[in-house]
């Protein structure tokens, strides 16, 4: 029997997601604080007015949902799911405001593009984009990167120990240090230094490269929130392409890499275990997987004589290949050239790459490398089990911070996840099928979609269909929350109906 | 008779002198019709360009657009990315052409509209690959300006609106705040 969900659960729900909308309207002084420095009026008032339509809703909730209760793992899982959805609808507002989206809807899609991480955008003329929005933009990504319930328990929530499902509901099952939110504000730690040390890095590079002062290090300050968050927004519509650098693209590639590893591994590394980096299974599978799909684009690039020379088909070739595996998204080529120039097989190691992702607590999307190495020694532990004799007791085990005997629990999950996330992906391309595009292309743009990827081979436009829109946004958010949360809150509302 | 023939000969000298200065007319014409065509043949779209890269690799290209975001000097050459409407490409010219480019596109200017003719190459060699056209010569089509954002009034209206709301709110959460019990 199915029980309906009480008024206290939907009060208990309403409450904390009132607390996180609070926190994320408190984001929203950074780029109004931008606004100020740059003079800039209209983007002014459009994050003014965004920040009251988001402290209004975030205190009717409170006030109407006012509860004591601590939440449940049901009620953790809906609060992050709804958090996401929320979150886009009111961090859409400013980008809707701007007008240089077409639609609310297309301020939508980049919204959950920014939180989810993924960079597919709809935005028109962002060359004249203000710095006020443009910031936004990659802020967003940076929330969402490290999670916006991550946001709000590192600032904004104190003793809470419901804490952990909602750290758990938005996929992060990997407790750093001790407490939860010891862990997330590690975390912060983590991309504050890195966000130092990289805008300072990008901008000292932007200045060589011929750009101004402010330019440099404002680009270098976006550059890296995107790269580190492996989202893949830039502040010009070329991309990495318009700053026509490799220095630029080196440092990019390095930042991406950083963002793909598990924040546990940053732990142990800045603790001093440096050889945590060669043991780490993740470390390993991500090793493998990036150069047998880096073998299978290389060699389908080098078949149609497409970069004359070795080096510079390495440099396209490798680069739009780290940023599909990290999930990041950034290109060094036009959207077009992967449908005129990159033929299937080349076009295969990079659908391949963004299906993989980087590393479990990490920044990226998709299945990740744990899982992959998971599966992979239970494959192995099954054929030793065929080949050994029967009564012969076969132990599998893995390196993973510490030495890891493999259970079934383990091996079942890993599965379940990547069943899950290879069905977003084939739906995805089907509902692409559906409007015309060849079966590759749709499973490029829907697998960079749900893998919170980033990488478009020019379906995403604005003239794409409204359902195509609205079906990437649902990859995307269901890609970044790991199935989990979501599930939940579909079996909450069929509680709701069908429950007694 | 002989002033007839007279006649005959100073017509055909005016008529031949006529026909030179048609002659003259028409290639003076031909002449600015192909300089006029020079300066402002139909130019190649960027989606043109980067669709069919391979088909024009290495051939001399006219395009237009408007200079966006930052001139980036590199020694003696600088890149101006140049951006049609719809895509942006990258132009690799001498620092010594730069002199016809003063606003650049952002969010308070429009940038120069400017024509390029130079050579388009599909994946540079001497830029890691990059899809780029070399300048050799560049026009100056529309000067750029600084753009006025006003300030629309609805925009006003709803922060006083909100700004009430958002009042009334904080003031109910106060009152009504649970008090909190001494232990």
């Amino acid at each position: 029997m199915i029980l309906k969900p009480h008024l206290s659960d939907i009060k208990t729900i309403g409450y904390y997601l009132g607390r996180i909308i609070i926190g994320l309207g408190l984001t929203m002084f950074v780029p109004l604080i931008i606004a100020v420095v740059f003079g800039e009026l209209s983007p002014l008032f459009d994050f003014v007015v965004s920040l009251q339509l988001t402290f209004i809703a975030g205190l009717i909730l409170i006030l109407f949902c006012r509860t004591d209760k601590d939440l449940n793992w049901m009620q953790g899982m809906i609060v992050v799911s709804l958090s996401w959805l929320v979150a886009m609808f009111l961090g859409a507002l400013p980008l809707w405001l701007s007008g240089h989206w077409n639609s609310y809807l297309d301020a939508c899609f980049d919204a959950m593009s920014g939180f989810a991480t993924t960079g597919l955008t709809l935005v028109q003329d962002l060359d004249h984009l203000s710095f006020t929005h443009n910031l936004w933009r990659h802020l967003i990504m940076f929330i969402g990167g490290q999670g916006i319930v991550i946001v709000a328990l590192s600032f904004f929530v104190k003793g809470l120990s419901g804490a952990f499902k909602m750290y758990v509901g938005e996929a992060r099952d990997e407790r750093i240090l001790p407490n939860v939110v010891q862990t997330a504000r590690f975390i912060w730690l983590v991309s504050i230094v890195y966000f130092i040390l990289g805008t300072l890095a990008l901008g000292i590079t932007g200045i060589l490269n011929g750009m101004s002062l402010p330019n440099a290090f404002f680009h270098g300050a976006c550059i890296f929130m995107a790269a580190f968050d492996t989202g893949g927004f830039s502040p010009q519509s070329q991309n990495i392409l318009y700053y026509h650098s490799l220095p630029y693209e080196v440092i990019t590639i390095i930042i991406m890499v950083l963002g793909a590893i598990n924040f546990k591994l940053h732990y142990h590394i800045w603790a001093g275990e440096r050889r945590e980096i060669f043991k780490n299974i993740e470390t390993r599978a991500l090793f493998i997987t990036v150069l047998i799909t880096f073998l299978l684009t290389a060699i389908g690039l080098a078949q149609l004589h497409l970069y004359p020379k070795a080096l510079v088909l390495f440099r396209k070739g490798f680069y739009q290949l780290i940023s599909a595996h990290t999930g990041t998204g950034y290109q060094t080529v036009y959207p077009s050239q992967f449908i005129q120039e990159w033929g299937n097989l080349a076009l295969a190691g990079l659908i391949c790459a963004m299906a993989l992702g980087g590393a479990v607590c990490s920044t990226t999307g998709a299945i990740k490398m744990l899982r992959l190495g998971v599966i992979f020694k239970a494959l192995l532990q099954d054929i030793k089990r065929i080949i050994l004799p029967e009564k012969a007791i076969v132990i599998q085990k893995f390196h993973h911070i510490q030495n890891v005997f493999l259970a079934d629990a383990q091996v079942r999950s890993a599965l379940i996840i990547t069943l899950a996330y290879l069905m977003l992906y084939f739906i995805g391309s089907i509902v692409g099928m559906f409007y015309g595009w060849p079966f590759l292309y749709s499973l490029f743009e829907s697998t960079s979609a749900a893998a919170n990827v980033g990488l478009s081979c020019g379906i995403t436009n604005i003239a794409m269909p409204a359902a195509l829109k609205i079906t990437y946004i649902l990859q995307m958010w269901a890609g970044r929350l790991e199935f989990m949360s979501i599930f939940v809150l579909l079996g909450f509302f069929v509680a709701w109906v069908k429950g007694k | 008779m002989g002033e007839g023939k007279m006649m005959n000969r100073l017509q055909a000298t005016g008529y031949r002198l006529q026909a030179t200065g048609y002659r003259l007319l028409f290639i003076a014409c031909s002449l600015q019709l192909a300089a006029c065509s020079l300066c402002f043949a139909q130019s190649i779209s960027s989606t043109e360009l980067i669709s069919n890269a391979a088909q024009y690799d290495g051939k001399t290209v006219e395009y237009e657009g408007e200079a966006v975001g930052e001139v980036m000097r590199r020694g003696a050459y600088a890149w101006v990315n140049i951006n049609d409407g719809a895509n942006a490409i990258g132009i690799w010219l001498l620092n010594s052409k730069l002199s016809e480019v003063n606003f650049t596109g952002s969010y308070k200017t429009a940038g120069d509209r400017l024509k390029i003719k130079g050579q388009f190459n599909h994946a540079c060699l001497m830029h890691g690959g990059d899809l780029d056209i070399h300048a050799e010569e560049i026009i100056k089509i529309k000067s750029g300006e600084l753009k006025e954002h006003a300030l629309p009034q609805y925009k006003q209206n709803l922060v006083i609106y909100l700004s009430g709301v958002l009042l009334c709110l904080l003031l109910i959460s106060l009152i009504l705040k649970p008090k909190q019990t001494k232990k």
